[in-house]
């Protein structure tokens, strides 16, 4: 049993896309925290969370990505979701938090936003 | 008497475990017959009771003991999961989702598992500590979808 996250990161351009990698929960939320922490402290016009490796993810994980989007508006940056799996997207949608977030399909219509 | 449950799991308040124990309820879940998406909010209700018993039961103390039983249940068919902890006692009535229209992080885990169980019971245990009962049923589309040559082992 894998106990941790990695997170990968890359820059396109004027974008950083962080592409955690495995389940977001209690035990691992905070390691995605403090990498989105990490993005913002640096400004780039947009963080793009490519979600396409994650099975799972609770509320720990949710609040997280709140907390992205809201530390991202408060410095004027675009905070984009990609590759969400529809696992992922249930747990959103029944927090009725998923109308919060910009989602695109993929990192090139990320890249477009 | 009760039967004794199909699954019976203690396990320390540690965080790391919780994915072990939702591959359990996801098995059991599958083995009911509930869909892909039900077992998936399924799983994520129970996940978030026990992230909730951490957090505020034990503060995120990693060494104390929780107790999860898991029952088939027949008429109407679907699943009970029982919770034990021996952390702090709360007044059950306080137990409340948080309003959705306050967008903050936090908060949320006591909204999803309301919005997917059909039951869902927080009890103070007699010794201390809380006890939350869960129950989901498959739904017509699940029960139609049911083999009849699943087994029936299963308590009413």
């Amino acid at each position: 049993m894998n106990h941790e996250i990695v997170i990968d990161q890359q820059t396109i351009g004027d974008m950083v896309v962080l592409r955690p990698a495995g389940d977001i929960d209690m035990a691992r939320s905070s390691t995605v925290r403090k990498a989105v922490s990490e993005v913002v402290r640096v400004r780039p016009a947009k963080l793009v969370m490519d979600l396409t490796s994650v099975e799972y993810m609770d509320s720990s994980g949710i609040a997280t990505l709140i907390e992205g989007l809201q530390s991202s508006m408060r410095n004027k940056m675009k905070f984009v979701l990609v590759g969400v799996t529809p696992k992922v997207r249930s747990a959103f949608e029944i927090t009725k938090l998923i109308g919060m977030f910009t989602i695109c399909a993929n990192i090139d219509d990320a890249a477009k936003i | 008497m009760e039967r004794e449950p199909e699954i019976s799991i203690r396990l320390f308040s540690d965080p790391h475990l919780l994915s072990t124990i939702r591959a359990a309820v996801d098995a059991l879940a599958k083995l009911v017959g509930f869909a892909e998406r039900s077992r998936g909010l399924l799983t994520l209700a129970v996940d978030e009771a026990l992230a909730n018993v951490i957090r505020h039961g034990y503060q995120e103390r990693t060494d104390e003991m929780i107790w999860i039983n898991l029952w088939r249940v027949r008429e109407p068919r679907g699943i009970r999961i029982v919770l034990d902890d021996l952390g702090r006692s709360v007044d059950p009535a306080k137990i409340k989702g948080r309003d959705l229209d306050d967008v903050r992080p936090g908060g949320l885990g006591v909204h999803i598992i309301k919005e997917t169980m059909d039951e869902s019971c927080w009890e103070n245990r007699p010794g201390g500590g809380m006890r939350l009962t869960l129950v989901k049923w498959l739904s017509p589309e699940e029960l139609q979808n049911v083999s009849p040559s699943q087994p029936e082992n299963t308590t009413s």
